[in-house]
């Protein structure tokens, strides 16, 4: 499989001798939907800057479409949509005119830019708020202005930098939804999020930054296969009896019609189920009492 | 390329003229309070320098001065506002040049200049008749100034980093040399120390052609008013596309 982004041994260390990357390879197959983790600080918004060339690396090198990122800059520029995290667009320009402009830096011209700002704005449901200033649009709204700001010269390679931060839950999911069918079309997606849900129903393959090393890259499915003990929440219709033992797992009782179950490693959720049953507990509701990739991923940055 | 050239030009034009009321209003009234003051109320009893009425002589210097400062207020207050709020990285996502970026700023700035010094001209019609001596010297000596004070705010706003590194220069060095460039007399009354001190300043060339194209009278030679200016826009040019490709304040070290 093509690779859409690749770097080789990518350093960033700031003038202030912080290390921010420290040598990470990361590899992004064409038409992926790829997550990129870490924690605050974690790099992944410096490794997004190298990658967009608003920063300049230390040392190693960043191929986009098999294009060295030094010698086709600019080429590399027209492959790459970038939504940062930061709102970083004039707050007194009209939202339009913010989608029009950027296509202009793109090379452009201003009647095809409009047709486009008008689909792109519809699509984010910004439409009627198009001759407002950018400044008076909710923070949901400014995230989905620049989403659109960054679809302006339909990239190849799509990069999102906590995309759905501060989104309320209605447009997370028409985003995610809009996000698939992008995906769909053949971008390249790169998604860095604190929401581990989002990266865990989106992304097909994810790599974990810890202190600007790269801790985990790999498909999500075989990741979350490692995460095998799982805590489990289950509700019974009943009252509990006192003693309650399930093989290879610990219960906890938390109280009078709740039970915790630490999973163990060759028991699954319907081993779980049926040796309730066999002790009279009608389980009513069951969730696991922490994310897997979210238990994954606190286990690999601590 | 040149598409992402007339975008920053509109954009920079939209601004200022989305702003009217802070950037086209005021140096208006203050013209009109300097022609009041200076040529109306202490012009009549000065009488005349270099063969013209006094009011007539502050006229070129006016609408020159207007120009000066509102070129280098455009690209400072703009290229510092873009990278204060971070929209100046929609420009560096982008396949835009930066000497086409350069060119795009230095351009909003002229066309500041231009519409502001048009609005003061059209101002200073109401108290005195103005008959331009050469349009071409004119129009020569203002691209040449306005491009040159354009390129000097620019390179103030790579290097500005608070509200107040952007009002230092032009309060404190713009204006004093603007005042001591000939606006209000001819260097031709001052002692022959203060003369040829004053022929260090660059912009009391572009003074004297701007007062030759109005009113025919200078005190240099037109090829030396127009050298000096050209020189100092290669260089700064120069300095503004190094300090842009390095990515000196805009791209994190």
């Amino acid at each position: 499989m093509a690779l859409a982004l690749s770097t080789e041994k990518l350093t960033k260390t700031y003038s202030n001798q912080l290390k921010a990357l420290t040598g990470i390879n990361l590899k992004v197959e064409k038409g992926d939907f790829f997550a990129l983790l870490g924690s605050n600080g974690a790099g992944k918004t410096t490794a997004i800057g190298i990658i967009c060339g608003l920063l300049k690396s230390t040392a190693g090198s960043v191929e986009i479409n098999g294009h060295d990122q030094k010698t086709h800059v600019n080429k590399i520029k027209r492959i790459i949509g970038l939504m940062p995290q930061e709102f970083n667009f004039n707050p007194h320009e009209p939202n339009i005119e913010i989608l029009i402009n950027q296509a202009g830096y793109f090379g452009i011209p201003r009647t095809e830019a409009k047709i486009q700002a008008e689909k792109l704005l519809k699509i984010m449901e910004l439409w009627d708020r198009r001759f407002d200033i950018a400044q008076s649009l909710s923070g949901g709204m400014k995230r989905r202005l620049m989403l659109a700001r960054a679809l302006m010269h339909k990239p190849e390679i799509l990069i999102l930098d906590e995309p759905t931060a501060g989104v309320d839950v209605e447009i997370r999911q028409s985003m995610w939804a809009y996000l698939k069918q992008l995906n769909k079309e053949g971008v390249t997606i790169i998604l860095t999020t604190h929401y581990l849900e989002e990266a865990e129903s989106l992304c097909r393959n994810i790599a974990i930054l810890d202190k600007g090393e790269l801790v985990e890259q790999s498909n999500m499915k075989k990741l979350l296969l490692k995460a095998k003990h799982q805590v489990l929440i289950i509700e019974s219709i009943d009252k509990l009896p006192e003693n309650i033992a399930v093989e290879n797992c610990d219960c906890e009782i938390l109280d009078d019609h709740t039970l915790q179950v630490f999973q163990g490693e060759s028991t699954s959720i319907s081993d779980v189920v049926i040796a309730l049953s066999a002790q009279n507990i009608n389980v009513s509701h069951l969730r696991s009492a922490q994310n897997r990739l979210e238990a994954l991923f606190l286990s690999l940055t601590n | 390329m040149w598409i992402a050239y007339k975008t920053i030009v509109f954009k920079e034009v939209r601004r200022f003229a989305r702003i009217w009321i802070q950037t086209i209003i005021p140096p208006v009234i203050t013209t009109s309070l300097y022609l009041l003051i200076f040529g109306g109320l202490m012009g009549s009893r000065i009488g005349q320098m270099q063969g013209v009425d006094y009011l007539h002589f502050i006229v070129p210097g006016i609408i020159l001065m207007t120009v000066i400062m509102q070129s280098y207020a455009n690209t400072v207050s703009s290229f510092f506002m873009a990278k204060y709020n971070n929209s100046f990285e929609e420009l560096l996502v982008s396949p835009t040049p930066n000497w086409i970026i350069l060119m795009g700023y230095i351009s909003g700035g002229v066309s500041r200049g231009f519409c502001v010094g048009l609005a003061v001209t059209f101002t200073i019609s109401f108290f005195v008749e103005i008959r331009p001596y050469s349009f071409s010297i004119l129009i020569a000596t203002f691209f040449l100034t306005s491009i040159m004070f354009s390129l000097a705010g620019f390179i103030n706003a790579i290097f500005a980093r608070t509200f107040d590194d952007v009002s230092i220069i032009p309060n404190f060095v713009l204006l004093p040399l603007t005042y001591l460039g000939g606006m209000f007399y001819s260097i031709d009354i001052l002692p022959s120390f203060w003369r040829g001190l004053s022929s260090f300043n660059p912009i009391f060339y572009m003074m004297d052609s701007f007062r030759l194209g109005f009113l025919g009278i200078g005190s240099v030679e037109l090829w030396k008013a127009f050298i000096v200016p050209l020189v100092m826009i290669l260089l700064l040019a120069l300095i503004a596309n190094y300090f842009l490709n390095r990515g000196v304040s805009i791209k994190t070290e």
